[in-house]
């Protein structure tokens, strides 16, 4: 790399009151940045602080609105990505855009200028994913691998461009703590060769850990920056959030009541070729017990929800039972009505439709469990909106969702509020089990600490709880038990106490000591 | 060099007021410019076409007459659009409820009585649901294309339809004309109005053009029907059926379409001719969009597109132009309404292709300097 020689003098990207105003809206507000050649630099912020608009400025998919951008001292304009991609600018994701009936090789040659042979693509991307430690097989299905493999491919995507600077998004919240530790290793290898990394996160530990320098937005403004490792985790949470986080705290969680919820070999086929089949699947959660399920992305969390709240029907009637009554071929609206509440992980079309009112999604989730308040006109099922439109008010003020308007569309919210009002939506009926899935994904640190202390008080009122997550410090933060779930296998359920972050970390990979896996050769 | 779509990043309110009269006025345009190439006098044809038909009494009836039946299709039809069901095949359920509606004045017509007319509008509104249910079933359980196959049952209903009135139930006093007898005058749908010909069954349109209004906007019904046609997994989590609303959808519309059926062939023509419709299963989809898939403005779109019937018989007439007229207005108000509901959403792009091509030139030059 010849790029240290050019700009050894100055900072290779620098960016100077830039703006970008939707509508009368600034998600970015006269922002300074700079990224020093061969630096880690850390971009922090709370969700919708206007990190990710930040980026796609950087990366050619949004257009600032003023304030200029300098490469290497000289101003430019980045029109696309693929401009950026030529200035020596790649960006890796947080959702993956691969084809996953394609190969690997397949999927990096879609992002390449046209003209190269695949076969040259495969032994480029596999020299190359192996001298920077992410091995990948060129040849592979992306629908055979792991969520941390798929990252790689992005990876490897994003390096076959030969770029100064690399962008990545929210990295290792789809990753192992084992995972995560190689891409680090492969984020130092990449900084000895000069090259700059923008690394965009929450996770204050991380950061504090790779990073040289940080900025930390806030409502799209640089509230600071500075050397992550001077400064302590809360006093960077505070300039994240201008205020100190809330800690959540589980005492008091432990009496164990009756069991509210249960699965008894649970098992389920794959509904698509891309899904995954559950196998005898055991649990029981307790009246007043948080358990929380661990695992990486794509082992069956979104099917094992499904089972659970009855979107699938499961095979027998005993498999599942709510409050010690089988309710494994009822559907969803029947589950309610024994007092269970649900949170899905996608918020938009399928917690709620983006283009529907919040008093609206209201609806959808509690027509029949609250027929009686929120319906009217008998048969004819004529929707009471005074009742809902107050209901919903009450659950935006309980959960402090902020919203623009009285009753807005669900889409025109952010992921944070969004989610508080979801969870709000089942909590306001105080349901004796409720499901979870990934409560917190995408949702900003207040938020966040507000959506868990819900949970952890809702347990401790009496109700059982089960929250799939994948966010390890959510976990530790909410669980009074732990399991963790690999390839639709669920391990022992363990007290969180008993638990250490590696000890989860080899449960994720596979399951020693449950293992009847003959089929345990998966490459990693 | 090529055209991209590119989403807008918020839908201007004003335009899409005002975008289903662009579309009509690009229609006259374009009408205009037709007639102008076919040597008349493109004023004086639009006048025929458009104004001359609302001038008198008589034609206003007609207008009614053929308003019905793309009204009450039309509103079935929007149920089932706005939940993500692709009725295409109204016509064929339309001719299958005019058909199972005839059974009586046909089969049976010594039998009269005051409940021959409620029951052919029952067996109406079932020949045309069951020949919706269909393409219902196949979509429900065997996951076939709703769009193909109820559009290639309308042709099993029009064949069906040929072979009864040439071969069964032929009049036998018709001179071997291929037409059923003439209904008895008890089964035939009394005039709404003392001034026309104008029967019950624009009654029908607009009572279900009211009852399916206030279904969509109040009722539980309703907001299932809109849920499920935006996202079938948030449905789903509301523990709505995706499976009952195909056949809740198919059979209201199909239900409907007969009930058109029935009236248009009790009401106007009074027997079963090989040809019963012009096409008002086929017009109604372009009622139902140019109503933006509201029953209220359905009614509206219906009497607009009634008047190209009209319009299309009149200058036939008045300027010897082909009633074939009809079909393009029909065409090109069906394609500007869905081009002007696109460009409210989206923006063209050009975009100029070589960019793309030449970015490794780009690269060097950029290396340079």
């Amino acid at each position: 790399m010849s790029a240290e020689g050019e700009t050894a003098n100055g900072p290779l990207l620098a960016v100077g009151r830039l703006t970008k105003l939707f509508g009368t809206f600034a998600a970015c507000k006269s922002i300074d940045l700079d990224i020093r050649p061969g630096e880690i630099h850390a971009l922090l912020g709370e969700n919708g602080a206007g990190k990710s608009t930040l980026v796609k400025m950087l990366f050619g998919v949004l257009a600032p609105t003023s304030g200029e951008i300098l490469w290497q001292g000289r101003p430019v304009r980045i029109a696309s990505p693929s401009a950026a991609r030529r200035l020596g600018i790649g960006m890796v994701f947080q959702h993956f855009s691969l084809f996953e009936a394609l190969t690997v090789a397949e999927n990096i040659a879609l992002s390449m200028e046209p003209g190269h042979s695949l076969a040259k693509i495969a032994a480029q991307a596999s020299a190359l994913s192996y001298a920077y430690g992410l091995p990948l097989d060129p040849n592979a299905h992306v629908a055979d691998l792991s969520v941390g493999e798929r990252q790689r491919i992005e990876i490897v995507r994003a390096l076959l461009q030969n770029p100064k600077l690399i962008i990545l998004d929210e990295p290792t919240s789809v990753l192992t703590p084992q995972e995560a530790d190689r891409l680090f290793e492969t984020l130092a290898k990449l900084k000895a060769e000069g090259r700059s990394v923008l690394y965009i996160s929450h996770r204050l530990e991380e950061v504090q850990r790779i990073c040289d320098r940080a900025t930390v937005l806030r409502h799209g403004v640089v509230t600071g920056t500075c050397d992550p490792r001077q400064e302590t985790p809360a006093s960077l949470a505070r300039m994240m959030v201008g205020s100190d986080v809330a800690h959540v705290s589980a005492e008091g969680t432990n009496a164990k009541g009756a069991i509210k919820l249960e699965t008894r070999h649970l098992s389920a086929p794959a509904r698509t070729p891309f899904a995954v089949s559950l196998k005898d699947i055991s649990l029981k959660v307790h009246a007043g017990e948080v358990l929380a399920i661990a695992g990486v992305a794509g082992n069956g969390q979104g099917e094992l929800f499904d089972a659970l709240s009855g979107e699938c029907q499961a095979p027998g009637d005993d498999v599942i039972r709510i409050a010690d009554k089988p309710v494994g071929t009822r559907g969803i609206n029947a589950r309610r009505l024994m007092g269970a509440g649900f949170v899905p992980e996608e918020r938009h079309g399928h917690a709620a439709v983006s283009a529907l009112s919040l008093s609206d999604n209201l609806v959808l989730a509690r027509s029949q469990s609250d027929r009686r308040a929120f319906l009217g006109g008998g048969f004819l099922g004529i929707i009471r909106q005074d009742a809902v439109k107050m209901a919903a008010k009450r659950i935006a003020a309980a959960m402090d969702v902020r919203k623009s308007g009285d009753n807005p569309p669900a889409g025109s919210l952010s992921g944070g509020n969004l989610q508080k009002f979801i969870v709000g939506r089942e909590l306001d009926r105080q349901p004796t089990v409720l499901v979870v899935n990934q409560p917190t994904w995408g949702v900003d640190a207040g938020a966040a600490s507000r959506i868990r202390q819900a949970l952890v008080d809702l347990a401790k009122s009496g109700s059982a709880v089960l929250v799939i997550s994948q966010d390890l410090d959510e976990i530790f933060e909410v669980a009074t038990e732990i399991a963790v779930i690999s390839e639709g296998r669920l391990s022992d359920i363990y007290p969180a106490g008993e638990l250490s972050r590696e000890k989860i970390g080899l449960l994720m990979g596979g399951m020693p000591g449950k293992s009847e896996t003959a089929e345990t050769a998966h490459a990693h | 060099m090529r055209i991209e779509l590119e989403k807008r990043p918020d839908v201007s309110r004003l335009f899409s007021i005002l975008s289903p009269f662009i579309a009509l006025l690009l229609t006259l345009v374009c009408g205009a410019v037709m007639f102008m190439m076919l040597g008349k006098n493109p004023v004086a044809a639009l006048y025929g076409f458009f104004v001359e038909p609302l001038m008198e009494v008589w034609s206003l009836h007609e207008l009614a007459v053929k308003a019905a039946p793309l009204i009450l299709i039309a509103v079935g039809l929007s149920v089932c659009y706005r939940s993500n069901n692709w009725n295409i095949g109204a016509e064929g359920q339309f001719i299958m409820g005019a058909i199972a509606g005839s059974i009586l004045p046909v089969m049976f017509h010594e039998w009269n009585s005051p409940f021959v007319l409620p029951l052919m509008m029952l067996f109406g509104m079932l020949g045309g649901a069951l020949f919706a249910g269909i393409p219902a079933f196949l979509k429900a359980h065997l996951n076939t294309n709703e769009i193909l196959t109820s559009l290639m049952l309308v042709y099993v209903a029009q064949l069906f339809l040929d072979w009864l009135v040439r071969g069964p139930w032929r009049n036998p006093g018709g001179l071997n004309f291929p037409e059923t007898r003439t209904f008895e005058a008890s089964a035939i749908l009394p005039e709404m109005i003392a001034s026309g010909r104008t029967h019950w069954g624009f009654g029908f349109a607009i009572l279900a053009a009211i009852l399916i209004w206030f279904m969509m906007r109040y009722t539980l019904k309703g907001f299932e029907i809109t849920v499920l046609g935006q996202s079938e997994r948030a449905g789903r989590f509301a523990g709505f059926s995706s499976r009952k609303m195909i056949w809740f959808s198919m059979l209201l519309s199909g239900a409907l379409a007969g009930l058109a059926g029935i009236s248009e062939v009790s009401g106007a023509m009074q027997q079963l001719r090989p040809v019963i419709s012009p096409g008002y299963g086929f017009t109604a989809i372009i009622v139902a969009f140019l109503g933006r898939l509201n029953p209220l403005g359905i009614v509206v779109a219906g009497l607009v597109l009634a008047l190209t019937y009209l319009g299309g018989e009149a200058v036939q007439v008045s300027l010897e132009i082909s009633d074939k007229v009809t079909r393009v207005f029909q065409g090109l108000l069906l394609f500007f309404v869905l081009s002007c509901d696109t460009l409210i959403h989206y923006r063209i792009r050009l975009v100029a292709s070589k960019l793309a091509g030449s970015a490794t030139a780009a690269a060097t030059t950029d290396g340079a300097r």
